[in-house]
């Protein structure tokens, strides 16, 4: 199923390391990618390309959080809850996502657009209360860009509000 | 505006600087590369780094060109060199802002120091979360080996660094960098004992140096413009060079700053980032991320460079300074961090693993006024007993938001657990005969 689809792709993964297993996350981030969590079908055929066993895979997917073993909804927010953000409002941030998705962390929304996790420190502190959503960065959040970008992933899938290449504070005289 | 020279962040500060090889190139990126593959000794480029007193900018501050040196000079196998990009410390966000805005710099550093140490191959560890940081880097090497920087025959001088980003999943233990290499080979991050180090068993087994994105950073500029310009910056002799500093909390201008070592908090916070972001008073401050002790606003005056935050009871660490003003509750602050640790520890170790979990739940214990007198003396056990008895540095650092908001503001937990006694003598009767 994935060597079908994405042989190339595979065979240069596996081309830039010298022991096959270092392949083994790059090729989960593929099986998520495909289908939002990684599937036992596709443990057991990284498994096989990789010639590991599939515990050997299955106990490397559940140390790392950004692999997921069950569906999440369409658009995954997580919030960032560490210390730095706290101190800025996230909260908050979390309140408000209750208030208008009526989910708590953990859960996802009847139509399976959202989910809403509450994580630990994603390396945006200066820039708090902050999230991501998908592969996304939001930053210096408030009430009413939460609106905005509920808004526009429901019609368009995307929003004009994600953060590009990262630089706070921004340099004088040229706001790109 | 900075009254000093800014080195890292130069490039993009200049306004329509957008990263790409061609912009770097008009800064002069790439000279010092042009400058050391093939024609300087490796040897030799691991004596300037030793000279400028470089020293590694992820945390422990050890000086890099000491680390390059530790690899066995005869070994005829392949040697690794490993970036670490993993930044999750909570309170920095340095290397997101040097990948993101000026990748190449970062790249040329690792190339500098691939050459220097003989690796024909380098990773860049990236955590998982910085995607676009890695879909730019990733760009970034495209670019560059197209031009010839990177490859098989660099500059045509026969040499091969081969440069890959390898994202990470999502575990802050993965920047400590035995955790790195783990997860690297596709393991489980759990940190490896040491000895043996990775300089001589690291990656695959082989002789590895971890370098962080910022340490790497400094490279092209201090074979561009001497080790004894490098030398002369920051906080002679111990601390050389600059710091990019990541200011967050209650601050006007949170962000990163770059300033030479060795300038007090009181210049950074209030100079730099702007001052309090309203009219209360600061409380307290972390100096270098969430694994530094913390500190209070008697220590305003410490220098920013290794030894003086040391000296202090802190560390400079990764140069995550957060400020925390009047009316934040240093017990929630201590709570809240080490929730991160207890979520993060990895489990290998049993007094980090189980100690996480018994501090994390006492001190909540303690915030919902549900605490007792002996919770207190239960908490300095217990961090005793988990510092220095893990395998990695981990156990130390879990331990520092507790022990030192301890010791500086013990009356916040008692008062909590007086209220606790209170409330309990209603509820519990028998509570009460207790005394």
């Amino acid at each position: 199923m994935l060597k079908e689809k994405h042989q190339k792709e595979i065979d240069d993964i596996i081309s830039r390391y010298p022991v096959r297993r270092s392949a083994l996350l790059p090729l989960l981030y593929l099986a998520q990618r495909e289908q939002g969590y990684v599937t036992e079908a596709a443990m057991k055929e990284i498994a096989q390309i990789l010639k590991l066993t599939p515990p050997q895979v299955y106990e490397t997917i559940t140390f790392y959080t950004m692999l997921n073993l069950k569906p999440v909804g369409k658009f995954h927010i997580q919030v960032c809850k560490s210390l730095m953000c706290a101190l800025v409002g996230s909260d908050q941030l979390v309140g408000w996502f209750h208030a208008k998705l009526s989910i708590k962390p953990g859960e996802t929304t009847p139509d399976k657009l959202f989910t809403l996790s509450v994580v630990e420190c994603l390396g945006a502190c200066g820039t708090g209360p902050m999230m991501q959503i998908n592969d996304d960065y939001y930053e210096r959040l408030t009430e009413q860009k939460v609106d905005q970008i509920l808004a526009d992933l429901k019609k368009t899938g995307t929003c004009s509000l994600k953060s590009g290449p990262f630089m706070w504070p921004e340099p004088v005289g040229g706001k790109k | 505006m900075p009254k000093h020279e800014l080195i890292l962040l130069k490039n993009m500060m200049q306004p329509g600087y957008t990263g790409s090889l061609k912009d770097y190139e008009k800064t002069g990126g790439y000279q010092a590369l042009k400058k050391v593959v093939g024609k300087v000794q490796p040897a030799d480029v691991t004596q300037l780094v030793m000279k400028s007193g470089l020293r590694g900018r992820g945390g422990a501050g050890f000086p890099t060109g000491v680390k390059w040196n530790f690899l066995p000079k005869d070994y005829k196998g392949p040697k690794y060199l490993c970036c670490n990009a993993d930044e999750s410390e909570p309170g920095t966000f340095k290397d997101r802002q040097l990948m993101e805005r000026d990748p190449h710099q970062v790249l040329e550093g690792i190339a500098i120091a691939a050459y220097a140490i003989g690796a024909e191959s380098s990773y860049i560890y990236i955590r998982g979360e910085f995607v676009l940081g890695a879909h730019i880097l990733d760009k970034a090497v495209a670019e560059a080996r197209q031009a010839g920087y990177l490859g098989k025959n660099v500059l045509g001088s026969g040499v091969t660094i081969d440069v890959w980003v390898h994202r990470g999943a999502g575990a802050y233990i993965c920047g400590e960098e035995t955790a790195l290499l783990e997860s690297l080979e596709g393991k489980r991050g759990l940190p490896r004992v040491k000895p043996p180090f990775p300089a001589t068993h690291g990656l695959y087994n082989k002789p590895t140096v971890v370098n962080n994105v910022e340490t790497l950073a400094n490279l092209p500029h201090i074979v561009n413009r001497g080790p004894e310009w490098f030398a002369a910056i920051g906080s002679a002799p111990k601390s050389t060079g600059t710091r990019i500093f990541c200011v967050s909390g209650h601050v006007k201008h949170p962000g990163n700053y770059e300033v030479p070592m060795g300038i007090t908090l009181r210049e950074l916070i209030f100079e730099h980032a702007g001052g309090m972001r309203s009219d209360k008073k600061l409380k307290a401050i972390i100096p270098g991320g969430a694994s530094a002790p913390f500190l209070t606003e008697q220590h305003l005056d410490v220098k920013l460079d290794f030894e003086s935050v040391a000296q202090a009871g802190s560390m400079l660490g990764s140069g995550g300074v957060t400020v925390m003003e009047e009316g934040t509750s240093m017990v929630w602050a201590a709570l809240r961090l080490m929730e991160f640790f207890f979520h993060e520890s990895c489990g290998k170790c049993s007094p980090c693993r189980e100690g996480s979990s018994w501090l994390t739940q006492t001190v909540r214990r303690i915030l919902a006024k549900r605490g007792r007198m002996e919770d207190l003396e239960t908490l300095k056990q217990l961090c005793q007993n988990i510092a220095g008895r893990t395998v990695c540095a981990f156990g130390d650092a879990e331990v520092a938001p507790i022990m030192s908001t301890l010791q500086y503001w013990r009356h916040e937990y008692e008062e909590l657990i007086r209220e606790a006694e209170a409330h309990r003598e209603k509820e519990l009767p028998m509570a009460a005969a207790r005394h």
